[in-house]
C-alpha cells in the first residue's frame, strides 16, 4: 500500500515534469516555424506614381506578391460611374486614377493575366474573372482583388504602411 | 540470466539469441495465405518492391540536391541530370515509381473494395492503408516542390491557400506554414525536411502497421470465404498439401509474387528508359518565378479527381467538398453496413452499380481535372463532382437494404 501511493506519486510528479516539457517544447517547435524576423522586415515598396500610363497593366512587386498597377482611363471611369463597389475601391494619387491591388486570385492565389482588348483579368487556374476595378465577374474568387496596405504621399505611394486612404477602405470592409 | 550452450553453428550460435528459426516460421514459412487469390493479390509486394526503388534513388538524389531557393532548379537540372554519373537514372526511377506508385495504389485500394476486403476484422487493415494514402500523398506533393520549377512553386502556392480556410482567411495560418508571405526560402527547407525525413519515418511505421494489421484476419480470398486459419494450415503441415485451403507466405505464395513483379519490373523499367516524360511535366523545367502563373496549372494525375471535385463549385463549399472527398474513403468499412463479404458483382445491382459507377466516375474526374475549365467540361466536371459526393450519400442506405448472399 505504501509502496504504491508512493509509485503513484512518482508517477504523478513525472507526468508534471513531462507535461511542462511537452508545453515547451511546442511552444519551440512552434515558433521555429514562424516567418523570420528578417522576412518581416523587409516588407515595404514605394511606387512613382506619375510613371505609369493609362490603360497599360504593369505589375510591381510587395512581400514577394506581385502587384497590380493599372491607370484607369476616362472610358473606365465613366463605366465605373454609379457603381459604389467600383469607385470605393478606387486610389486617386494627384489627378490620375489607379487600380492598385494584391495580383493573385483571392481564390487559391493564382496570378490572373491582364487580357488587354476586354481589359479584364482572367485566372487560368479555376477560370476566375475580374474587372478593371479588380471586382469579381465570374466565380469562383469570393472577392475582388485585395488591396495592400498603402500610404499617399505626394505622387508616390508607399506599399505596406497604412495611411487614412487604406484605413477607411478597411473600415468599411472594401478589402480584407 | 537465460541458459546459453556451446553453439553447434552459427545458425544455432543465432537460435540461441535471436530465435531466427521462429522469427522466419512466424514471418514466412507458417504465415498462412489463401490458396484462392489472383494476380490482384501481388499488388501489396509490388508497393514494396516500388517503395525500394523510391527510397534507394532518393538516396542517391539527396546527395547532390541542393535545397535551396538559388541552388536547387540547377542541382536537379545540371549536376544530377548533366554531371552527376547516372544522375539521370535516378532522377527518371524517382519520377517514374512516384507516378506508377500512385496507379498501384489504386488499383490495390479498388481491388480491396471489389472483394470487400475491408470488413469483417479487416477494418484496420483497410484503414491504416488510407492512413498509407495521406503519407504518400504528403510524399508526393512536398517532393514535387523540390525542383523549384513553375510548377512547384505554383502548386506550393495553390495548395497552402488551401489552409486559409476559404471564408475564413487564416492568412496567419498560410504563412506560419511557409515561413513567409510566399513560398520562398523558409517554405523549400522545411518541405525538403518533411520529404526526406518525416513523411518517410511516418511511411515506414505505417508500413509496419498495415502488416501488422493483416496478422490476426489474415488475407481476404477471392470470394470473402470465412477460412479456418488454424485447421487449414493443420491439414497442410500433416502433409495435405493438396486439400488444405491455404499455403505457405515463402516460398510458396512469394514465387507467385515475385513473378508478378517480375513482369512489373520490365514495364517499369519500360518508362523508365523509354517513357519516363510523363512523369516530368515540360513546365516544371523552367525555374520558379513568383511573378508569373504558368497558363494552366494543374496537379500530377494522381491528384486530379480530387481536384476537379474543388474546381466547379465556389471557394467555400468547393473546399468542404474537396475536404470530404479526402477523407471519406477512411470511412468505408462504416459507412458499407451490408453483412456480405463478397466479390461486388454478387452482392446484388445496387452495390455492383455503385462500385462500377465509383470506378468509372473517379476516371471522368480525372480527365475532366486535366482539361482546362472551360465550356462542356466544366459542366461534365460539375455533374460528375456530384455524383461522387451522392453516391457516398447513397452507400449506407443501399448496402442496408442490401440482401444476405
Amino acid at each position: 500500500m505504501e509502496n504504491n501511493s508512493r509509485r503513484g506519486f512518482m508517477g504523478k510528479a513525472f507526468g508534471a515534469v513531462a507535461a511542462v516539457g511537452a508545453v515547451g517544447s511546442l511552444v519551440a517547435m512552434k515558433k521555429t516555424w514562424d516567418p523570420l524576423p528578417s522576412v518581416k522586415a523587409a516588407g515595404f515598396t514605394t511606387l512613382d506614381m506619375t510613371t505609369y500610363e493609362e490603360g497599360v497593366m504593369i505589375t510591381e512587386k510587395w512581400r514577394g506578391k506581385p502587384i497590380f498597377v493599372l491607370k484607369k482611363s476616362a472610358d473606365v471611369m465613366a463605366k465605373e460611374k454609379g457603381n459604389a463597389a467600383a469607385e470605393a475601391r478606387n486610389i486617386k494619387v494627384g489627378n490620375d486614377n489607379f487600380m492598385v491591388a494584391i495580383g493573385l486570385c483571392t481564390h487559391l492565389g493564382c496570378i490572373p493575366a491582364f487580357r488587354k482588348s476586354e481589359g479584364d483579368f482572367l485566372c487560368a487556374c479555376h477560370g476566375g474573372q475580374f474587372d478593371a476595378s479588380g471586382l469579381v465577374i465570374k466565380v469562383p474568387p469570393p472577392r475582388g482583388f485585395d488591396i495592400p496596405p498603402f500610404k499617399i504621399d505626394g505622387n508616390k505611394l508607399i506599399l505596406g504602411e497604412v495611411g487614412p486612404e487604406y484605413q477607411a477602405m478597411k473600415d468599411n470592409g472594401v478589402t480584407l | 540470466m537465460a541458459h546459453f550452450t556451446k553453439a553447434t553453428s552459427v545458425k544455432d550460435w543465432l537460435n540461441q539469441r535471436l530465435a531466427v528459426d521462429k522469427v522466419e516460421k512466424v514471418m514466412a514459412s507458417e504465415y498462412w495465405i489463401p490458396k484462392n487469390i489472383n494476380f490482384l493479390w501481388a499488388m501489396g509486394m509490388v508497393l514494396v518492391v516500388t517503395f525500394a526503388l523510391l527510397l534507394v534513388s532518393g538516396i542517391f538524389l539527396l546527395m547532390y540536391y541542393v535545397p535551396t531557393v538559388e541552388g536547387a532548379f540547377y542541382s536537379v537540372n545540371y549536376t544530377i541530370m548533366t554531371e552527376v554519373g547516372y544522375g539521370w537514372l535516378w532522377r527518371h526511377v524517382h519520377g517514374v515509381a512516384a507516378s506508377v506508385v500512385f496507379l498501384i495504389i489504386y488499383i490495390h485500394m479498388f481491388t480491396g473494395i471489389y472483394y470487400g476486403s475491408y470488413k469483417k476484422g479487416r477494418e484496420m487493415i483497410w484503414i491504416s492503408g488510407m492512413l498509407l494514402f495521406i503519407a504518400f500523398s504528403t510524399e508526393a506533393f512536398s517532393g514535387y516542390m523540390l525542383p523549384w520549377g513553375q510548377m512547384s512553386y505554383w502548386a506550393g502556392m495553390v495548395i497552402t491557400n488551401l489552409f486559409s480556410g476559404g471564408s475564413l482567411h487564416a492568412d496567419f495560418l498560410v504563412e506560419w506554414i511557409r515561413g513567409d508571405y510566399v513560398p520562398a526560402q523558409a517554405f523549400l527547407g522545411r518541405f525538403f525536411m518533411l520529404h526526406v525525413l518525416l513523411v518517410p519515418i511516418a511511411i515506414l511505421a505505417l508500413i509496419g502497421l498495415h502488416f501488422a494489421a493483416l496478422r490476426i484476419p489474415h488475407v481476404n480470398n477471392q470470394d470473402g470465404e470465412e477460412i479456418d486459419f488454424e485447421a487449414e494450415s493443420k491439414k497442410y503441415l500433416d502433409g495435405d498439401k493438396a486439400g488444405a485451403k491455404v499455403m505457405r507466405f515463402a516460398n510458396d505464395f512469394m514465387s507467385k509474387d515475385m513473378m508478378v513483379v517480375g513482369i512489373y519490373l520490365i514495364f517499369f523499367f519500360y518508362l523508365v528508359f523509354w517513357n519516363y516524360s510523363f512523369a516530368m511535366d515540360p513546365v516544371n523545367f523552367d525555374p520558379a518565378d513568383g511573378l508569373k502563373t504558368p497558363a494552366h496549372i494543374y496537379p500530377e494525375w494522381y491528384f486530379l479527381w480530387s481536384y476537379e471535385i474543388l474546381r466547379p463549385f465556389n471557394v467555400d463549399l468547393g473546399l468542404a467538398l474537396f475536404g470530404f472527398a479526402q477523407v471519406i474513403f477512411v470511412f468505408l468499412p462504416f459507412l458499407d453496413r451490408s453483412p456480405n463479404t463478397v466479390p461486388a458483382n454478387r452482392r446484388g445491382t445496387m452495390f455492383k452499380v455503385w462500385f462500377w459507377l465509383m470506378l468509372s466516375n473517379m476516371i471522368v474526374l480525372t480527365a475532366m481535372g486535366k482539361l482546362p475549365p472551360e465550356g462542356v467540361f466544366s459542366q461534365i466536371g460539375l455533374v460528375a463532382a456530384i455524383i461522387f459526393i451522392a453516391q457516398w450519400i447513397a452507400l449506407p442506405i443501399i448496402t442496408s437494404m442490401e440482401k444476405k448472399v
